[in-house]
């Protein structure tokens, strides 16, 4: 009696662990994501200091822009650093967001720290050429810090919006180049055939092995060797012919439910990212900061 | 049935092999063999990009130093200073094959840091020199400079964390039975101290609170 016992509570002990696990994993993402503000669109304002009108027209900017070269330009405002120093905060956000496309890594992060009165314009790794740190420097000093000062939030954010979108636009050849090495449609990140070589790779190693295991697991048991287990019959025989024979068959029926499934996966998934989103881009610390 | 088995020929037997060596093989890197050569490399890189900018950083120098020199030459011994930690900070070259040495890691560690001061101090005496604080060549440089010690500041945390990745793999299950039955000749790199991170800033401050 002791050994049901025992085999009874080791898989409930195991499920816990596991289900611990999982919670305190998910507990860590969770308050790392709550340190850094979401991206919510293109101008995110969580210090509330851009009006309305500015912040709609900025975003229509900024989208226009991005569908032109493709470089992500995006505005976010904190109330309070909480005593951190604003570049690595900058950089962690941009970072986090990922902002830029994936292999050139074209992103701009221009960030607002009311309380804290610091603003700095991150600079991702491609850009860094184009909108070098002097630029940076002289659009805060000449544009945000006397704006600021006024409190005029909205007017210098624009002005320095104006300004970095006119740097970038002062080399026209590359920035359509990087514009065409980078389509704007680009929902479809898998490659078509690579997901049919996926899905038909999946379906003959996860159908076999399924097919091997779970019929005598869950299916009923009709004679040694033989199991019924959805509708379908299973027969295992001693010699490998006889395996090797009937499981093919029905390897490819329960196939056919496998790949229909993943299939609708896929095509779900990818038109499920809609909003706008960084495009995998990062940033090694360019750019500059300043304060009023 | 089993009679047939017997019967057939040898190729058959052998092809189970073959197939268990198919499934086998792509399986190794999914056990991951990879995971200490990949870490190591990325190690290497990161510490390639904090060369790279503490190189930035050294080539901006003679141009600063001709610039501040033009308006504030009775500043020589700062001047002196900073041309001296230069000369000393480049003498020092870590190539990623002495990343496992501590020791060297340490001198390169003083010898930046040196550098990092000798700097910090040349800016704060340029601050008393109005003429020199609004020409634009100073200005240019002084973003410049700023802008690569905080390039700096983020290799040496993407270093920090790329060389933590590569020593856990050789000292955490799975990946150390690797490191212990293949990969014997790895050894753990150097780190910089997070510590003297914090004790000594690469932040350089140009008085841009006051100035505005």
């Amino acid at each position: 009696m002791t050994i049901p016992s025992i085999s009874l509570s080791r898989p409930d002990r195991f499920a816990s662990a596991v289900l611990m696990a999982v919670a305190v994993l998910f507990s860590c993402v969770m308050c790392y994501a709550a340190d850094l503000p979401a991206l919510t669109g293109r101008v995110v304002d969580n210090a509330g200091i851009i009006d309305a009108a500015t912040r709609a027209a900025l975003t229509q900017k900024l989208a226009d822009f991005e569908t032109k070269g493709s470089d992500q330009i995006v505005v976010a405002t904190i109330p309070s650093l909480d005593g951190e120093e604003i570049e690595p905060y900058a950089n962690r956000l941009f970072r986090f967001w990922k902002l830029g496309q994936a292999g050139e890594n074209n992103g701009v992060l221009l960030l607002v720290a009311p309380n804290d009165r610091k603003m700095r314009i991150e600079v991702g790794y491609g850009l860094e050429g184009t909108l070098t740190d002097l630029h940076t420097k002289l659009i805060i000093e000449n544009d945000m810090v006397p704006a600021f000062r006024a409190g005029d939030f909205s007017g210098g954010i624009g002005k320095a919006v104006d300004d970095m979108v006119m740097v970038l636009e002062g080399n026209p050849e590359e920035l359509e180049a990087r514009g065409k090495r980078n389509p704007a449609d680009d929902s479809t990140s898998i490659d078509p055939i690579f997901a049919v070589f996926l899905i038909l790779w999946a379906t003959m190693f996860f159908g076999g092995m399924a097919m091997a295991f779970l019929p005598p697991m869950f299916g009923t048991k009709l004679s040694p060797g033989v199991y019924k287990w959805l509708g379908m019959t299973f027969r295992y025989g001693r010699g490998p012919s006889g395996y090797s024979g009937s499981g093919w068959t029905t390897g490819s029926s329960s196939g056919s439910g496998w790949s229909s499934g993943s299939g609708s996966g896929w095509s779900s998934g990818s038109s499920g990212g809609g909003g706008f989103s960084g495009g995998g881009g990062s940033s090694g610390g360019g750019g500059s900061s300043g304060s009023w | 049935m089993f009679a047939q088995r017997l019967a057939s020929p040898s190729t058959f037997r052998t092809l189970p092999a073959f197939l268990m060596m198919a499934i086998v093989l792509p399986l190794l890197a999914g056990c991951g063999y990879n995971t200490i050569p990949t870490a190591e490399e990325n190690a290497r890189a990161a510490w390639s990009e904090v060369l790279n900018q503490y190189q930035r950083r050294a080539d901006l120098i003679p141009n600063l130093v001709e610039t501040v020199k033009g308006y504030a030459s009775h500043e020589k011994d700062t001047l002196d200073a900073v041309v001296e930690a230069r000369a000393k900070a480049t003498q020092i070259t870590i190539t990623p094959e002495t990343l496992k040495d501590p020791e060297a890691l340490k001198k390169f560690q003083d010898a930046q840091a040196g550098l990092t001061s000798a700097l910090s101090r040349l800016i704060a005496v340029s601050e008393a020199y109005p003429d020199l604080k609004a020409n634009q060549n100073f200005l240019a440089l002084q973003a410049q400079l700023e802008g690569t010690e905080n390039r700096i500041a983020v290799s040496r945390r993407d270093y920090i964390q790329a060389v933590r990745d590569y020593n856990l793999t050789l000292r955490t299950f799975p990946s150390v039975l690797w490191a212990t039955f293949w990969f014997r000749g790895n050894e753990p790199f150097a780190n910089f101290t997070v510590d003297e991170d914090k004790m000594q800033p690469p932040k350089v401050d140009f008085g841009t609170k006051q100035g505005g």
